[in-house]
């Protein structure tokens, strides 16, 4: 089979406190993650106290490459067939997000995917991720 | 301290509807409570413990208890989804020990089917939810955030579709003896995987119901339960856990089961060999072959081969469950089906199932919930009963 990606409406982005400084990065093309300045693990999704020690954290940069660790092409909640999927970074967290610009159906735990951003509504650049060549 | 043997579940209603358009939930909830109450041969006045949950409408407990006319001394309204119920009789057994309340009613209620609800639609959660500026534009819905613990699981242990299949094979099975089951022809596996395909790997026939109604529960200190009528059943033990992404640490090879299985099973005194019907929430396929696993009636990863060929069907496998046809295609009231699978439990350790789905010596029952979401976040309950 193959179902091609399309774009589909991302809706609203939230903003309040906690996601400002993630998507201002976005928005230039950055991607980062929240490590404690405590105990030095990365969590996520990002959080202003760190998960493990509640600590304070701070925002680091990350590569944006990573694996599917799981996914599953969504076919029927809305006109539009979407892959959402779990994506471990290489730096160790695994996130929630969708892989785009490809054959949905070529899809396979696994693969290498890395980071691109897709715009919401409002124009605030959404991390999503594609299957990595090289 | 423990709950084992310190309170009895002395009256259970399911709610005969499937299809409610004409009644508030709040009505259902008040026939569910009705109906618990002549189940148990008690009366409204004898009510001084309230637990409900995020179906009910209103404040936590405040509305439905002032619309019920109760005057409760001990309430709760915890909600972890579609478990709550069965962390509710945990907690009502609790107060009962402590000597909080003596007669604890439970009542779920709930019009999804009326009101058009989908497990493709966008989940309705509050504002301000931390988690959902971060997944919201990714356009998680039930049905996917299942089937990425199914596509795991799979791709770990080489569980197939055909195997997700039995589950719902077996839950068919038993729908077609129920004659309030919402769907009552049998299935086959094949059946199932010619279904239009929902979100990979699940089919809809992997899908549980779409359904309104309700349950109702009231638990009772053992004196009580031994005054009344009906056959006594005691609650052994319960455990209850809460499981997210780990802080990004995401593994969906289990669901919090495995935490809250080992918990019951170690207040009861018993090990999962030892039950002789067992009540697994069935959301969808995958739901139930992960918590078979992580109560330890098979070992990990070995579900696939567990569930197949008939072994959950009464009668015919080694675990038979869902007897009343589960959520997959008897009754999932309001989307929560925590409460049926107690329910049906106790009707299993009455012996007031249908004569071809009765598990002959039904003396130990098991029933387990997840509320919430197996892929992200849910709650997970496990509660063991025993006939007196």
């Amino acid at each position: 089979m193959t179902t091609m990606y399309q774009d589909r409406p991302l809706g609203l982005a939230v903003h309040d406190p906690a996601t400002a400084p993630f998507f201002a990065a976005t928005a230039v093309g950055a991607f980062r993650v929240k490590v404690c300045v405590s105990c030095r693990k990365p969590h996520w999704y990002p959080r202003p106290l760190c998960p493990y020690c509640l600590g304070d954290t701070e925002w680091s940069d990350v590569t944006g490459k990573g694996e599917i660790y799981s996914v599953s092409v969504t076919r029927r909640a809305g006109p539009t067939p979407y892959a959402i999927a779990y994506v471990r970074l290489d730096e160790g967290i695994t996130m929630l997000s969708n892989i785009v610009d490809c054959n949905l159906d070529s899809l396979r735990i696994g693969q290498r995917v890395r980071v691109v951003f897709k715009p919401a509504e409002d124009g605030t650049m959404i991390p999503m991720f594609v299957p990595d060549q090289g | 301290m423990s709950i084992r043997r310190k309170a009895c579940i002395a009256g259970a209603y399911e709610h005969p509807t499937r299809k409610a358009p004409d009644k508030t939930v709040a009505q259902l909830h008040a026939e569910c409570a009705r109906g618990a109450l002549e189940d148990a041969g008690l009366r409204l006045e004898d009510v001084d413990g309230y637990f409900c949950a995020g179906d009910a409408p209103g404040l936590g407990a405040n509305s439905m208890a002032d619309y019920l006319g109760l005057r409760p001394r001990h309430v709760d309204s915890t909600d972890t989804g579609g478990s709550a119920y069965l962390i509710h009789v945990s907690h009502a057994a609790q107060a009962i020990a402590m000597g909080k309340c003596n007669v604890a009613l439970i009542t779920l209620a709930g019009r999804p089917r009326s009101e058009g609800s989908s497990g493709v639609a966008p989940r309705l959660v509050g504002a301000g939810t931390p988690d959902v500026p971060w997944e919201a534009p990714y356009a998680p819905v039930t049905v996917n955030m299942y089937a990425l613990a199914a596509a795991r699981h799979m791709y770990e242990y080489g569980t197939t579709s055909e195997q997700l299949a039995w589950i719902k094979v077996a839950a068919a099975t038993h729908a077609q003896y129920n004659p309030n089951a919402m769907l009552r022809d049998q299935v086959s596996v094949d059946d199932v995987l010619a279904s239009p395909m929902i979100s990979d790997p699940l089919h809809r026939l992997d899908c549980c119901v779409v359904s309104d109604g309700g349950g109702a529960l009231v638990v009772v200190r053992p004196e009580i339960a031994r005054s009344l009528k009906r056959p006594v059943v005691n609650i052994l033990g319960a455990g209850e856990a809460i499981k997210g992404q780990l802080n990004g640490q995401v593994d969906l090879t289990f669901s919090g089961a495995a935490w809250s299985g080992p918990r019951a099973f170690e207040e009861a005194g018993v090990k999962p060999s030892d039950i002789d019907y067992a009540s697994i929430y069935d959301s969808f396929t995958i739901t139930v072959l992960m918590q078979i696993e992580d109560l330890g009636f098979c070992e990990k990863g070995k579900g696939g081969a567990f569930v197949a060929d008939g072994n959950l069907i009464s009668g015919v496998g080694k675990l038979p469950f869902n007897t009343d046809g589960g959520g997959l295609c008897n009754n999932h009231p309001a989307n929560r089906g925590g409460i049926t699978k107690v329910i049906e439990a106790v009707r299993q350790l009455r012996g007031e199932t249908h004569a071809k789905v009765q598990v002959p010596d039904c003396n130990l029952a098991l029933a387990q919930g997840t509320g919430g979401l197996l892929g992200s976040r849910h709650g997970s309950a496990t509660l063991i009963m025993e006939r007196a």
